[in-house]
C-alpha cells in the first residue's frame, strides 16, 4: 500500500514504473508472435547481439541518449537476425547452432568493445555497462518517452498489419497464394520484434531481455486459443511483470531490475502452466482424476445391473462385499456412495445395494453407448 | 612460464575441453542447451557458496554441475507437458534460474568474490595468479589443472562411449532398438556438458563457453563429413580462436574472453564463406561453372541440330546466337570462347561455328542421357 502511495508521489519511481510497464506491454505483444512462430530463442540472439550495437553507437556519436543507443542496438539486432537466417538458409548448420554462434560472438565482440571503451580517457562512457543487467533507476522521463513512442510504433504496426501477421504466423504458404508479399511481412514483423527487444535493454539488460519476449507469451498461450486474446493477455502479463519487477528492484537494495522483472514474468508462467483452465498441469490432473472416478463408478453401476439381470429381479439387493470381490482394490465403497449421491443406487437392508430406476436407465444408456461404439 | 604463456595454455585447454562435447551438441541440435547451462551453473555456484562460504571449495563445482543437470531436467519437464515448445521452454527456464542467481549475489554476496561481471567476462587474465600448490611446490595455474582434468574426463567419455554417442546422435531409433539407452546416455552427456561448462565458466565466463562449444564444431561441420575429422578440426579451430583472440585482446587491452569469442565467430565466418565444398564462395563458383557448362552444351546441341542442313549457313553464325538462344553478344562470345578452349567447336573463316568430334559426342550425350 505504501508502495502504491509512493508510486503516485515519487517522480522517479513513477517514471521507472511507467517505462518498465511500457516495455513489458510491447515485448509481450511482439513476443506472442515470436513464441507462436517458434522463434523464442531468436529474441535471445537479438538481445545479446544488441550489445556491440550499443557500444558502437556510443563510439561513433559520443552520445549516450537513449534514442541513439536504441538505434545502434536495433541495427545490430537486425544484422544478427539476417546472419542467422542466411546461415541456416544457405548452409547445413542447424538453426540452434546459428543462434548460439551469433549470440555468443556478437556478445563477445560487444564485451571487447565495452572493455575497450572503458579504458578510454573519456568519462562519458560510464554507465554503458548497466546495459548488461539493466538499471531501471537510470530511466529518465525522456527515456520513457522514447521507449513509449518506439513501442507505440511497434504496437501500431501490429494493429495495422493484424491480418498479415496472423497469416504469416499460422499459414505462410496460404498467405503467399493469396498474393501477400510474405517475405516483406516477415521482415516487418521481425523488425518490430527487434524494436520491442531493444527498447527494453536499458531497463532489463541484454542478458535477460529474451525472457520478456518468451515468458509473457508462453503464459498467455495457456489461457486461450484465440490470437487476439493471446496477444492482449501477453501484453498484459508483460506490463504487469515489468511494473512489479521495476517496483521490487526500486524498493529492495541490491536487486537489479532485469532479474526482478524476469522473475515476475516467470511467476506468471508458473501459475499459467499449473492452473490455466483446460490446459494447466493441475487442471489436467484434476480432470484425469475426475474421469478415472467416473469410470470406476460406471463399472460398479454396470456390475450391479448385471447382478440384477442374473437374478432376474430388479429389486434384488446385493451385498457390497460381492461388488468388492468383483473389482478388488478400486474403491468400490466410495463409488457406491457416489452413485447414491447421483441417485443411481440406494442402500437396501444391512449391507445391501440396489439400483434405482434412474440407475437402471443410466446403465442401459451406457450399454447402448458401448454397443454403438463397437 | 611467463604469464602470457600460462594464459594461453589455460585458453588452449579450455578451448579443447569445450569443443569436444560441442561437436555432439551441434550434431544433436542441442546447441542452445550450452547457453542455458552456462548461465544456470551460476546459481549452483551461488547456492554452493552459501553452504560452504568458500569460493574455492570443490563442492561449488559439484553444485554447479548439478544445477546444469537440473536445467536439462526442467527444460525437459516443461516441454513434456506439451504446453510450450522446446525453444520456449529453454527460454523460460534459464533466465529464471540465472535471475535468481544474480539477485542472490546482489543481495547477499555482493561483497565477496562473486560478481556478475566476472560471470560474463570471465577472468582468464587472472588465471596465472591462482596457483595450484602441493606440498609447497608450485605446479602452475589452478585453472590449467582443473580444466586439464575435465578435458581428460571428456576424452575418456568420448573414447568409451564413442560408438553409443555416434549411433544415438545419427539414428536414435536404431540405438534404442539395439538396446542402448538413449535417455541415460543423454543425461550422462549433458552431465559432461555441465561439468565442462562449470569449469570453463570459472575461467572464461559464460559467453565464451557458448562460443567455444558451438562455433568451432559448426565450422568443422562445414569442412568435412567425417565425424572423427569434425572432432579433430573443432579442436584445432577452437585452439586457433583462443590464441588469436588472446593476442588481439592483449593488443587492444580489452576483454580476453570476448575477443576469443569474436575470433571463434570470425573463424566460423571464414569456414562459412570459404569451405571447400559447402562454402558460399565455392558454391557460387560451382553454380557459375554449371551455368557455363550448360550453355556450352546448349550450343553444341544447337550446332549439331543444324549440321549439314540448309539453314546451317545462318544458324551456326556466332552473331545469330543472339536471336536464337537469346544470348547477349558479349555472353555469346564468352561462351563460344570457352567452348573453343574446351575443344568442343572451332571458329571457321566465314564466321560460322563448326563442331569438333568431341563437341558432337558431348551434344549427343547431352541429348540422350
Amino acid at each position: 500500500m505504501d508502495l502504491l502511495f509512493q508510486l503516485f508521489q515519487d517522480y522517479t519511481l513513477r517514471t521507472v514504473a511507467l517505462g518498465a510497464a511500457a516495455l513489458g506491454i510491447v515485448s509481450g505483444t511482439l513476443g506472442a508472435y515470436a513464441v507462436l512462430r517458434r522463434q523464442s530463442l531468436l529474441g535471445d540472439a537479438i538481445s545479446h547481439a544488441a550489445l556491440p550495437g550499443i557500444v558502437l553507437a556510443f563510439l561513433l556519436t559520443g552520445s549516450k541518449s537513449t534514442l541513439v543507443l536504441v538505434l545502434g542496438a536495433g541495427v545490430a539486432g537486425l544484422i544478427a537476425t539476417l546472419i542467422v537466417m542466411t546461415v541456416t538458409g544457405v548452409s547445413r548448420v542447424p538453426e540452434d547452432s546459428a543462434l548460439g554462434i551469433v549470440l555468443s560472438v556478437f556478445f563477445g565482440f560487444g564485451l571487447v568493445l565495452l572493455t575497450y571503451v572503458q579504458k578510454l580517457p573519456d568519462a562519458r562512457q560510464a554507465g554503458l555497462e548497466t546495459f548488461l543487467f539493466g538499471q531501471a533507476a537510470t530511466l529518465l522521463e525522456r527515456d520513457v518517452i522514447v521507449i513509449a513512442s518506439l513501442g507505440a510504433v511497434a504496437l501500431l504496426a501490429v494493429l495495422l498489419f493484424w491480418k498479415e501477421f496472423k497469416l504469416l504466423s499460422f499459414d505462410r504458404e496460404f498467405g503467399a497464394t493469396l498474393g501477400f508479399p510474405m517475405r516483406v511481412i516477415d521482415v516487418l514483423l521481425t523488425t518490430m520484434l527487434v524494436l520491442a527487444i531493444v527498447i527494453g535493454l536499458q531497463t532489463v539488460g541484454v542478458v535477460l531481455m529474451s525472457a520478456m519476449v518468451v515468458a509473457p507469451a508462453a503464459a498467455a498461450r495457456q489461457w486461450t486459443h484465440g490470437l487476439g486474446r493471446m496477444v492482449v493477455l501477453s501484453a498484459l502479463f508483460g506490463g504487469v511483470a515489468g511494473l512489479s519487477g521495476a517496483l521490487a528492484s526500486s524498493s529492495a537494495p541490491g536487486v537489479a531490475t532485469g532479474p526482478a522483472v524476469v522473475l515476475a514474468a516467470t511467476a506468471i508462467v508458473i501459475v499459467s502452466l499449473l492452473f490455466a483452465p483446460a490446459r494447466g498441469v493441475a487442471w489436467r490432473a484434476l480432470e484425469r482424476r475426475r474421469r478415472r472416478r467416473e469410470i470406476r463408478e460406471d463399472a460398479v453401476l454396470l456390475d450391479l445391473y448385471a447382478l440384477a439381470a442374473q437374478h432376474g429381479m430388479r429389486e434384488h439387493a446385493h451385498p457390497a462385499d460381492v461388488l468388492v470381490a468383483m473389482r478388488p482394490g478400486v474403491g468400490v465403497e466410495g463409488s457406491l456412495d457416489a452413485l447414491a449421491e447421483h441417485g443411481y443406487a440406494r442402500r437396501s437392508g444391512d449391507r445391501g445395494w440396489v439400483l434405482t430406476k434412474d440407475g437402471r436407465t443410466h446403465a442401459r444408456d451406457l450399454l447402448d453407448q458401448e454397443r454403438d461404439r463397437s | 612460464m611467463s604469464i602470457t604463456l600460462e594464459i594461453q595454455l589455460v585458453a588452449i585447454i579450455v578451448a579443447l575441453a569445450c569443443a569436444l562435447p560441442g561437436v555432439f551438441l551441434v550434431l544433436r541440435r542441442m546447441a542452445l542447451m550450452s547457453d542455458a547451462i552456462s548461465h544456470t551453473v551460476l546459481l549452483g555456484i551461488v547456492l554452493g557458496f552459501f553452504v560452504t562460504h568458500d569460493v574455492t571449495s570443490p563442492l561449488l563445482i559439484l553444485a554447479a554441475a548439478g544445477m546444469g543437470l537440473l536445467t536439462v531436467v526442467l527444460v525437459e519437464a516443461i516441454r513434456s507437458t506439451r504446453l510450450v515448445a522446446e525453444d520456449a521452454s529453454i527460454g523460460i527456464v534459464f533466465p529464471a534460474l540465472f535471475s535468481v542467481a544474480v539477485i542472490l549475489i546482489g543481495r547477499f554476496a555482493g561483497d565477496v568474490h562473486l560478481d556478475t561481471d566476472a560471470v560474463l567476462l570471465g577472468e582468464i587474465a587472472f588465471a596465472p595468479f591462482r596457483r595450484f600448490e602441493a606440498g609447497g611446490l608450485d605446479l602452475g595455474p589452478r585453472a590449467a589443472w582443473l580444466m586439464g582434468a575435465i578435458l581428460l574426463l571428456n576424452c575418456l567419455f568420448l573414447v568409451v562411449f564413442y560408438k553409443e554417442l555416434k549411433l544415438s546422435t545419427f539414428d536414435p531409433a536404431l540405438a534404442a532398438a539395439l538396446g542402448l539407452s538413449p535417455t541415460l546416455l543423454h543425461y550422462a552427456f549433458m552431465g559432461m556438458v555441465s561439468v565442462t561448462a562449470v569449469g570453463a565458466f570459472d575461467t572464461v565466463g559464460s559467453v565464451l563457453v557458448v562460443a567455444l562449444m558451438i562455433a568451432p564444431p559448426a565450422a568443422a561441420y562445414l569442412l568435412t563429413d567425417r565425424l572423427p575429422l569434425v572432432i579433430v578440426l573443432s579442436g584445432a579451430i577452437a585452439i586457433a580462436a583462443a590464441i588469436t583472440g588472446f593476442w588481439i585482446a592483449w593488443w587492444l587491452d580489452a576483454s580476453i574472453a570476448g575477443s576469443m569469442a569474436t575470433m571463434a565467430g570470425v573463424l566460423f565466418a571464414l569456414a562459412f564463406l570459404l569451405a571447400p565444398e559447402r562454402g558460399v564462395v565455392s558454391r557460387v563458383r560451382q553454380r557459375a561453372r554449371q551455368r557455363v557448362e550448360f550453355a556450352q552444351l546448349m550450343l553444341t546441341i544447337h550446332l549439331l541440330h543444324h549440321e549439314g542442313t540448309a539453314a546451317a549457313a545462318t544458324e551456326t553464325r556466332e552473331d545469330h546466337l543472339h536471336h536464337h538462344l537469346k544470348w547477349e553478344p558479349e555472353r555469346a562470345r564468352a561462351i563460344v570462347d570457352g567452348a573453343v578452349e574446351s575443344r568442343l567447336l572451332r571458329r571457321e573463316q566465314d564466321g560460322r561455328l563448326a563442331l569438333t568430334e568431341t563437341g558432337r559426342r558431348r551434344a549427343r550425350e547431352g541429348m540422350f542421357v
